[in-house]
């Protein structure tokens, strides 16, 4: 098996990112993801594995060098957290109107405007419900350990070139802070010799030139362009739903949270049990597509659902959506950088459904 | 006595009349069309094709890149 | 005059061809307005890659502005950047691939105002690409805006009463500015109105790409043009209007050559 260390999540990240053959990384620094820049540099990816890593002059640089280099068909990433990734929304627009796949990681703090360098879970519309401007989705992987830090980089890639799309790594500033054990993946080769057929790889006499743009302006043509993008939003939604359920078997109540919140609400899971109060936990995983159908499965069985998110309640409107009324759904939200405790999460769910 | 002999050939549909070539012909051979192309442009044309040499500054110029331009050398 | 019985049959054949647009540019009609400078300048551009037979190991970035559309007419693969980004673009292929011939074509907007950052760093890193500059004065898709390069006092739909540099500030010269530094090869200033300026021009392209083969950092050409529907004048006005207002303020010639400053004040030659 791989081997195991003990890492910050933003350096488990970083590792994973030169082991999945990354081709490219492109970056500015924000805390509190700056490590992951910081670990590339002193891991010398170039002489590793041959990997590109470039400090850009902002943000939006950075997104665009990774859209011009997605489109010549390699691996590329960059990471930022929440006011940077704000800067970057309209090279993610680009990069998904033409189509382009690429990784790109959230390590969320506190909003809005600079607002605070402490953990947040407030960019979930942003990252969920496309971010930047027109009609897009991107596939959002939330991590809640380090070792999902590393392993979602490999899981990432593959999607973002499964759909040829942008995949999102909504992670936040506990996830990308702290020191757990990993098990890291084997070096993956890079894309280096692999010719992408739509990519900038210059146009040979053998074929028609290829065009990276998510310019039409033909509106019958530009509709039908967003109509293939729908039909592919559809089919993640069909075919990428992932979570994971802890003690849903027999539920009365359910948290819904995810990412550091999941991490807490495990452990309130537990508090109630031991009270003798049947809680579950669904974890999403995918945060789009969302798991509502298994929610909704769940629905008619429960007495309630407390949704737990480091935000004034972004994914709560996603989990009302999904029971469609069936059962109450209350919040216990924590902004500013504030974390709950479990015991705390668990005295919410008390009070929320007069347990 | 060699002469140099030129001639142009303009795409006239492509043409879209800026006279950019008419000012850059050193022999005065190019003049507008009072006709129209397809687009509604008057289009060049070579009112004095025995004053051609074939110098290429009229299509070096064209933005539009509708002028092809021959050159031949005639011996007496 | 015997010449006079010579028929143009004889002439036009194919043996006898000494100019025709290069295969490297599409059959698509030009999407610019008639006598503008951008057609020369990607007819240009792309006889050069065409000479220098690296069609297949070039790739080009459009902006945002009058030449969004330049990858429906040069005949390569091509990435269109978002406004003011395409340094940034161009700067993620050429390190994803630093064998190709990698260059942008850029608007005074989109190069000098919006992506001005992008544009100094790709320069300042010295990356080894070719970035084409034009320079009209004007914002011209979105309907002849004051541009940071529209002169002391020029009239635009922004400054109906000409540009009055104590509210908004002077001209631009961000080519003298990306010349100053370490990463720059080559800076130079053209423009591409009359056969003599097109041949000059053609010779700077033809630099920018060689130098990109020896990775000699970075080379900047700027073409100052003319925005005839911009400056409401018919084409050759507008050339003429720009001889005698937009040159004598960036005036063509060398500013930098193989790394060596040679006009620090760019007087024309």
């Amino acid at each position: 098996m791989g081997e195991k260390k003990l890492m910050k999540g933003n350096e488990a990240f970083a590792e994973a990112a030169i082991r999945a053959g990354c081709d490219a990384y492109f970056g500015y620094p924000i805390t509190p993801q700056s490590e992951v820049m910081e670990y590339l540099a002193a891991q010398r990816p170039h002489l590793r594995t041959g990997m590109v890593l470039l400090q850009a002059e902002s943000e939006i640089a950075a997104i665009n060098m990774v859209y011009g280099a997605a489109g010549t068909g390699k691996k590329v990433m960059t990471s930022s957290s929440s006011p940077g990734i704000s800067l970057k929304q309209e090279g993610i627009s680009y990069l998904a109107g033409s189509q382009l796949p690429c990784l790109i990681l959230n390590v969320m703090r506190g909003g809005p405007g600079l607002g605070t360098i402490q953990p947040s879970q407030s960019d979930y519309f942003q990252a969920t419900k496309g971010g930047g401007h027109g009609d897009y989705r991107m596939i959002v992987l939330a991590p809640a350990s380090v070792q999902e830090m590393a392993d979602f980089v490999r899981l990432g890639f593959e999607l973002a070139f499964k759909y040829r799309n942008p995949v999102i790594m909504l992670s936040d500033g506990i996830i990308g802070q702290m020191m757990e054990k990993v098990e890291l993946f084997d070096q993956m080769p890079r894309l280096t010799e692999f010719d992408q057929q739509w990519a900038t790889t210059g146009k040979t006499t053998d074929r028609e030139r290829n065009v990276i743009t998510s310019l039409d302006l033909d509106p019958a043509r530009h509709e039908r362009h967003n109509l293939k993008l729908q039909e592919k939003y559809r089919k993640m939604s069909e075919n990428e739903v992932r979570f994971e359920s802890i003690e849903c078997n027999d539920a009365e109540y359910l948290f819904v949270a995810y990412g550091s919140s999941a991490r807490i609400c495990q452990k309130s899971v537990k508090i109630a049990r031991a009270r003798g109060i049947r809680a579950g936990l669904i974890r999403p995983i995918t945060l789009f597509p969302f798991p509502s159908e298994e929610i909704d499965r769940m629905a008619g069985k429960l007495k309630g659902i407390l949704t737990v998110e480091l935000s004034a309640g972004q994914m709560i409107e996603d989990v009302r959506l999904a029971v469609e009324g069936k059962v109450k759904v209350a919040l216990h939200s924590r902004m500013g950088g504030m974390v709950p405790s479990p015991e705390e999460v668990f005295d919410a769910l008390l009070k929320s459904f007069s347990i | 006595m060699a002469k140099i002999k030129g001639a142009i050939v303009i795409d006239i549909e492509k043409c879209k009349g800026c006279e950019l070539c008419l000012v850059a012909c050193p022999t005065d051979v190019i003049r507008m069309e009072k006709k129209v192309n397809g687009k509604g442009y008057h289009f060049a044309y070579m009112e004095q094709p025995d004053n051609c040499t074939g110098c290429a500054n009229c299509a070096v110029v064209c933005p539009d890149g509708v002028i092809t331009v021959y050159r031949k050398k005639f011996e007496d | 005059m015997e010449a006079r019985n010579i028929k143009l049959e004889e002439i036009i054949r194919d043996e006898n061809l000494v100019y025709t647009k290069t295969s490297l540019m599409t059959d698509k009609p030009l999407s610019f307005c008639p006598g503008c400078g951008h057609g020369v300048a990607h007819r240009v551009i792309m006889e050069v890659v065409d000479e220098m037979g690296i069609q297949a190991d070039t790739i080009g970035v459009a902006p945002v502005g009058c030449s969004v559309l330049a990858y429906e007419f040069m005949n390569i693969d091509m990435q269109q950047a978002s406004h003011g980004r395409a340094p940034a673009v161009a700067t993620g292929i050429k390190r994803c691939w630093p064998d190709k011939y990698v260059f942008t074509y850029q608007g005074d907007g989109d190069l000098a105002a919006i992506g001005t950052a992008e544009t100094i760093h790709a320069c300042n890193r010295g990356e080894n690409m070719a970035i084409f500059f034009v320079n009209n004065g004007i914002y011209g898709m979105t309907g002849g805006q004051m541009a940071p390069t529209t002169l002391p006092g020029m009239r635009s739909s922004t400054t109906p009463y000409g540009r009055d540099v104590a509210l908004m500030g002077n001209p631009l010269k961000i080519t003298e500015l990306v010349a100053m530094l370490p990463g720059t090869c080559f800076v130079a200033r053209h423009t591409v109105h009359t056969p003599l300026a097109v041949r000059k021009f053609k010779k700077a392209v033809r630099m920018a790409f060689e130098n990109q083969k020896l990775n000699k950092g970075l080379s900047f050409i700027e073409i100052v043009s003319n925005c005839n529907s911009g400056w409401k004048m018919t084409p050759v006005q507008a050339n003429k209007w720009m001889e005698e207002n937009m040159l004598p303020y960036f005036p063509p010639g060398d500013i930098k050559v193989n790394g060596e400053m040679v006009s620090k004040t760019a007087k024309s030659e």
